[in-house]
């Protein structure tokens, strides 16, 4: 649905072959594998460590400090609400508490089927536009009820 | 009959449907079988018109806004005919908003488009470049320098001090680094200009480079901005088939390359050292300094690390000279900001003005006060590190000093307003809360204390031993500011004692000069 491939090492190792020749390779290969397969599969960090010649501990170490990257496949929806200054300033405190009553689910967690996960973000840099919503890579300004749940019912058909 | 149309591309527009009206123009167009050219451009940064179509005519570009999907059909029939139309502001460039302003760093931004190399040197791109070549490596340094131009990150650190000290450090290899972690909230700058003018960027990076002896630069943006990193890949393409990267830099005997690094979701790493280390492919832990990144940086190599405005500024200073760069502002405060007015405030968006404004003109004048018409009763300036602001304050100008000797930062030039429903002792606990979140955990005072502060500033708002836990919390906030390592933790009791000082009642006590008139 959501248009990843299953976690398939020989794949991998060609997201990992095509990026681990520049400096500092770590980071662009772990967007490249989540890019491909959704998440970055726990059989993946020893194939990183060996392809970048480093500890299966540091490769573990980085994908756990880091926010964005998921150690589980991602739901069929993510929809990320931004919790910061801005965006409380007009109301996304509210908003939050629309869409987990809603749901059914807290932030930064998904529905048990699977279906649309609630992550939070801080800070689109639509604080102009505040309350802002990301909504599987589209970006939603002047949030409200109304579109918020227009939102919710894209991702609850 | 043909036209010529505008249409913001910036996140901030699109997020409002920009690319929806885009795509109605072109129906609506052909429907009429009328010739209608859209640009695709950045923003102009009236974010309460966006999306804010604009229609070339002999007057200047006309704008409409804010324009919906519903209202295109109509406002295609106004500006064919030159007939009245109830979102028509009249000609952009005579709108208050912008005529009050100084743009120096965002004179392109919303007018050009930002994909075309073309259109940049049809704007006066690349005479900075042109200029620092003819010039050489000292006398480059010298003029950013003179300027008086300061780190736009928040640092406030002078830029040409740095550029010296990486040129005149002898290495092998030497880096550029941008730093586009734009993660405050309240700021959105660094987007616009990378969505709306990123030749600006690369061509200061450019300078950046040939002045101190890099030939490598990485811009390291946020994952959270995927519109400025398509943009600016774009625009890399562009500069590096116009011989403006890579070898013989404009003919030049220099090579420099660049590109682009995307983060994580790590706040974090918008402090200089963490950044470093994640361009390195580490976790993003903060570095202990000494040494100096222009010393030993990226890869232990010599390093110039700049925000992306203070970057973008180098062209127009190199261009136009440092003098005329240095006669805008005020004190040690020279140059321009641009100000972005976000949160609850009626006109948003960007506003580049000479530093010296009063936090009240901004707020009150520029701004037009809250979006709920209720009264401003705080305004949290410089990020989630900054301070919060009560009215009383309102008369203290932009400037980075006048800002310290009121217990606040500029930062980044981010103001959020809020209305009088907010609660200050929540914003205070979101601030810790914050910092717990994104501490990268390398010192204790951040790591532990940010965990402890949410727990205490609980306790004062369930009433548990109110006064003595005030005192705690204070003194919290002492170990925080001067036993942490970076401005995370260290800069996290701003939010928190401003809040406390300014705001008392919300935390349950009375305000001492209310205490003394009793």
């Amino acid at each position: 649905m959501n248009g990843y491939l299953a976690w398939d090492e020989t794949a991998a190792r060609g997201v990992i072959d095509a990026l681990k020749a520049q400096p500092g390779a770590l980071l662009p290969v772990l967007h490249g594998l989540q890019e491909t397969f959704g998440y970055i599969a726990p059989d993946a960090e020893p194939v990183i460590a060996d392809a970048l010649n480093i500890s299966r501990a540091e490769v573990h170490g980085v994908v756990t400090f880091y926010a964005d990257f998921r150690t589980t496949p991602p739901p069929a929806h993510q929809l990320k609400l931004c919790r910061a200054e801005a965006c409380q300033a007009m109301g996304a405190d509210r908003l939050a508490e629309r869409a987990t009553a809603r749901l059914g689910i807290g932030i930064g967690e998904a529905t048990a089927d699977h279906r649309v996960c609630l992550e939070p973000v801080y800070c689109l840099g639509l604080c102009s536009v505040a309350p802002s919503a990301m909504l599987d890579g589209r970006i939603v300004g002047r949030l409200d009820e109304h579109k918020l749940d227009a939102l919710l019912a894209e991702v609850e058909r | 009959m043909s036209l010529q149309v505008y249409i913001p591309a910036d996140a901030a527009a699109v997020a409002l449907d920009a690319d929806e009206v885009a795509a109605a123009l072109q129906a609506a167009a052909v429907r009429r079988g009328v010739d209608v050219t859209i640009t695709r451009t950045g923003s102009r940064g009236l974010h309460w018109l966006e999306p804010l179509l604009e229609v070339a005519t002999a007057k200047g570009r006309i704008g409409y806004g804010p324009v919906s999907v519903a209202d295109v059909e109509a406002i295609l029939a106004a500006a064919l005919e030159a007939s009245a139309h109830p979102l028509c502001v009249g000609v952009v460039d005579d709108l208050p908003f912008l005529k009050r302003q100084n743009r120096l760093t965002f004179a392109r931004c919303g007018i050009v488009d930002p994909r075309s190399l073309e259109d940049y040197i049809a704007h006066a791109g690349y005479r900075g470049l042109t200029r620092a070549l003819e010039i050489g490596s000292t006398a480059t340094i010298a003029a950013v320098t003179a300027s008086g131009l300061r780190g736009r990150g928040g640092a406030g650190f002078p830029t040409g001090i740095k550029w010296d000290t990486v040129a005149k450090t002898a290495a092998a290899q030497k880096y550029i680094v941008c730093n586009a972690d734009e993660g405050d909230s309240g700021t959105f700058a660094d987007r616009m200009i990378m969505e709306g003018d990123p030749f600006v960027l690369i061509e200061g990076m450019t300078i950046a480079g040939i002045a101190t002896g890099a030939t490598q630069g990485y811009i390291y943006v946020r994952s959270e901005y995927p519109h400025a990193i398509a943009t600016l890949n774009t625009a890399i393409l562009a500069a590096r088939r116009g011989n403006k990267l890579g070898r013989n830099v404009a003919g030049s005997a220099h090579h420099f390359d660049l590109e682009v690094r995307v983060g994580a979701g790590a706040y974090v790493c918008g402090e200089e050292t963490a950044l470093l280390d994640s361009l390195e492919g580490k976790r993003g832990t903060v570095r202990a300094k000494p040494p100096l990144p222009a010393h030993k940086g990226l890869f232990g190599c010599p390093t110039v690390i700049n925000n992306v405005l203070s970057l973008a500024t180098v062209p127009i200073i190199l261009d136009k000279g440092a003098e005329f760069y240095r006669d805008f502002g005020m004190g040690r405060s020279r140059g321009t900001m641009p100000i972005q007015l976000a949160g609850n405030i009626k006109h948003s968006g960007l506003f580049e003005i000479a530093f010296g404004i009063t936090l009240g003109e901004l707020v009150d004048e520029i701004g037009g006060g809250t979006q709920s018409g209720r009264p401003v009763r705080a305004v949290q300036v410089g990020g989630p590190l900054g301070a919060y602001f009560p009215r009383e304050l309102f008369d203290t100008p932009f400037d980075y000093e006048a800002f310290a000797a009121r217990d606040g930062l500029i930062g980044h030039g981010g103001i959020v307003v809020f209305d009088d429903t907010v609660d200050m002792a929540k914003q205070a606990r979101f601030a810790m809360e914050f910092c717990a979140v994104e501490s990268c955990g390398k010192c204790t005072p951040c790591r532990v204390g940010s965990t402890r502060g949410v727990e205490v500033i609980d306790r004062i708002i369930k009433d548990e031993g109110r006064v003595a836990n005030i005192e705690l919390l204070k003194d919290l906030c002492n170990t925080l500011k001067f036993g942490s390592l970076c401005a995370l933790g260290g800069f996290t009791p701003y939010p928190v004692l401003s809040a406390i000082t300014h705001f008392p009642e919300d935390f349950g006590i009375t305000p001492p000069s209310r205490q003394a008139a009793e």
